[in-house]
C-alpha cells in the first residue's frame, strides 16, 4: 500500500472504530434530519400537487443542517479528548490530516443521507433509486465534505465553535446547494408529475389525509 | 548533520514569542547535549510549556531559531515530529479506545516497524499490559499518565519532551517513570522536562533550568552531568545541588 494513503486509512479506521463504539453523531444526526424533514413537512404544508417544487429543498436542507452538525461534532470530539494536537504532533503530513477527515465526513455524510434519503422519499412520494439523484448526492456530499471540513478545523480552534461553522460555511458552500437542489429538483419533479397518485397514497399522506 | 548523528540533541538561538501584547519568551538561548536530562522549573506564566510547544512544533516563535535533532523547527517540522515523544497536558488519547488501539493507531501514524512486539514492549514497560483491552475512558488519572508515557515512546524517539509528566502518578507510577528517562539518557537520549517538583527534578535531572523573565537560567550547573548521563540512573541518583534550588529560584523569579 502506498506510504501517502496508509495514514488516510488509519485515520478513516480510528473515526469509524470511535464511532461505533460511542455512536454519539450518526444516531443523533440521524434523529435531527429526520426532525428537520417532519418540522418542514408541516410547516410549508406539502401538498402533492407542491411536492415537486418544495422536495429537493427540504432535502438538500435537512442534508446540509445534518452534515454540518456531524462535522462540527467530530471536529469538537477530536479537539476536546486531545486528538486533534496527538495527530499535528504525528509526522503525518497536514494534507493527509486534511485528506483523512474529508474522507471520514464524507462517508459519514453518505451513511446520514443514505438512512435519510428513504425516509424523506416516502414522506414526501418521491422515489431514492434515481441514478441521477444519487449521482447528484454523491457529488454535493463530496464538496460539502472538504469545504465543510476546512471549515470544522478553522472553526474548532475558536471560543464559540458550536456557532461559528455555519456562519463560516453556509455562504462558502451555498454554489453546491443551489446546484444540488436544481439538480434534485429536476428528478423530483419529473417523478412526481409522472406518480402523484403515488403521492397520496404515501404512508405520511394517508396517515394525515388533511395534508 | 541531523537525527542522533547532529551534534546536540536541541540547539535554541534568540528565540522571542509573545501572546498578544505580552512577551513570554525572549532572546533565550539553550543546548541540551545527547544523553542529558534537562529539567525547567520556573513560576507559573514563566513559559515552560509554551518553550516545549516550541520545540515540539506545536507553536510557531516570532524570532529566532530552534533545531531540534539538527532538524530547523520551521523548514523541518515533520522530522522533527519524527525524533520526539512528547508528554503534554492533554493525553492526546481516544477515550472511546482501548490502551491497545490508542497505541496501534499512533504506531500506525509513526509507521512503526514489527508494531504488535513494540506494542507489547511499551505496554510492559509503563506496566499496562493487564489493562490493554481496557478503554481509556475506564482509566485513572495516574493511568492515563503512563499510557501517555507509553504512546510518547512507543516510536522510539531519541528526544522526550515531558510536560509536568508527574502530575497525578503515585509513589509506583513516579518510580516507574524516573527508571524510564533514567534508562533513556543512558542510552542516549535527551529529555527536556519542566515541573513544579523542585525536589523530584533536583534529583533527576543532569542539569536544572528556572525559566524566568523570558530566559532560562542555570543557577547550578553541575560539572558532572555528562558523566551521570553515561551511567545512567545511578550517576543521576548522585546529582546534588551545589546550592539550594529555591533560594536560586527565588533569585531568578521577579
Amino acid at each position: 500500500m502506498s506510504s501517502a494513503l496508509r495514514p488516510l486509512l488509519v485515520m478513516v479506521w480510528k473515526d469509524i472504530l470511535l464511532e461505533v463504539r460511542s455512536k454519539d453523531i450518526i444516531i443523533s444526526v440521524l434523529v435531527f434530519g429526520f426532525l428537520v424533514a417532519v418540522v418542514f413537512n408541516f410547516a410549508l404544508n406539502v401538498s402533492p400537487q407542491r411536492v415537486s417544487e418544495l422536495a429537493a429543498g427540504i432535502l438538500w436542507v435537512a442534508f446540509a443542517f445534518a452534515g454540518t452538525l456531524a462535522m462540527n461534532r467530530a471536529f469538537v470530539k477530536e479537539k476536546e479528548q486531545g486528538g486533534l494536537e496527538g495527530l499535528l504532533l504525528s509526522p503525518v503530513s497536514r494534507d493527509a490530516v486534511f485528506l483523512g477527515k474529508v474522507l471520514v465526513s464524507f462517508l459519514f455524510m453518505l451513511i446520514i443521507e443514505g438512512l435519510l434519503l428513504p425516509v424523506f422519499a416516502a414522506m414526501l412520494g418521491f422515489s431514492g433509486l434515481s441514478w441521477a439523484l444519487i449521482l447528484t448526492i454523491l457529488l454535493a456530499t463530496l464538496g460539502f465534505a472538504t469545504v465543510g471540513t476546512l471549515f470544522s478545523a478553522i472553526a474548532v480552534q475558536t471560543r464559540s465553535r458550536e456557532i461559528m461553522l455555519p456562519i463560516l460555511f453556509f455562504p462558502i458552500i451555498l454554489p453546491v446547494l443551489i446546484g444540488a437542489v436544481e439538480a434534485s429538483s429536476n428528478v423530483t419533479s419529473s417523478q412526481a408529475s409522472l406518480s402523484s397518485t403515488n403521492v397520496r397514497n404515501s404512508r405520511l399522506f394517508s396517515a394525515w389525509p388533511d395534508l | 548533520m541531523v537525527g542522533r548523528n547532529a551534534a546536540v540533541a536541541i540547539r535554541v538561538e534568540g528565540l522571542q514569542k509573545s501572546f498578544g501584547d505580552e512577551p513570554v519568551l525572549w532572546d533565550l538561548d539553550l543546548e541540551v547535549q545527547w544523553g542529558e536530562f534537562l529539567v525547567l522549573l520556573g513560576a507559573n506564566g514563566t513559559g515552560k510549556t509554551t518553550l516545549l510547544r516550541l520545540m515540539s512544533t506545536q507553536a510557531r516563535p516570532e524570532a529566532g531559531q530552534i533545531l531540534v535533532a539538527g532538524y530547523d523547527q520551521k523548514r523541518q517540522p515533520r522530522a522533527i515530529r519524527r525524533n520526539i515523544g512528547v508528554v503534554g497536558h492533554l493525553s492526546y488519547l481516544y477515550e472511546d479506545l482501548t490502551c491497545r488501539e490508542n497505541l496501534e493507531f499512533y504506531g500506525r501514524l509513526y509507521q512503526v516497524k514489527e508494531l504488535s512486539r513494540q506494542l507489547e514492549m511499551v505496554l510492559e514497560r509503563v506496566g499496562l499490559t493487564q489493562r490493554a483491552h481496557q478503554r481509556v475512558r475506564t482509566l485513572s488519572h495516574g493511568l492515563r499518565q503512563r499510557l501517555a508515557l507509553a504512546r510518547a515512546i512507543l516510536h522510539e524517539p531519541s528526544i522526550l519532551l515531558l510536560d509536568e509528566p508527574e502530575g497525578g502518578l503515585d509513589r509506583q507510577s513516579i518510580g516507574m517513570l524516573r527508571q524510564l528517562t533514567a534508562e533513556w539518557t543512558a542510552a542516549g537520549g535527551s529529555i527536556v522536562m519542566t515541573t513544579h517538583n523542585e525536589e523530584l527534578g533536583r534529583s533527576w535531572a543532569h542539569r536544572v533550568g528556572v525559566l524566568s523573565q523570558g530566559k532560562v537560567h542555570f543557577p547550578q550547573e553541575s560539572p558532572g552531568w555528562q558523566e551521570a548521563g553515561r551511567h545512567g540512573a545511578a550517576a543521576a541518583d548522585g546529582f546534588s545541588a551545589q546550592q539550594p534550588l529555591a533560594a536560586a529560584v527565588s533569585q531568578t523569579v521577579p
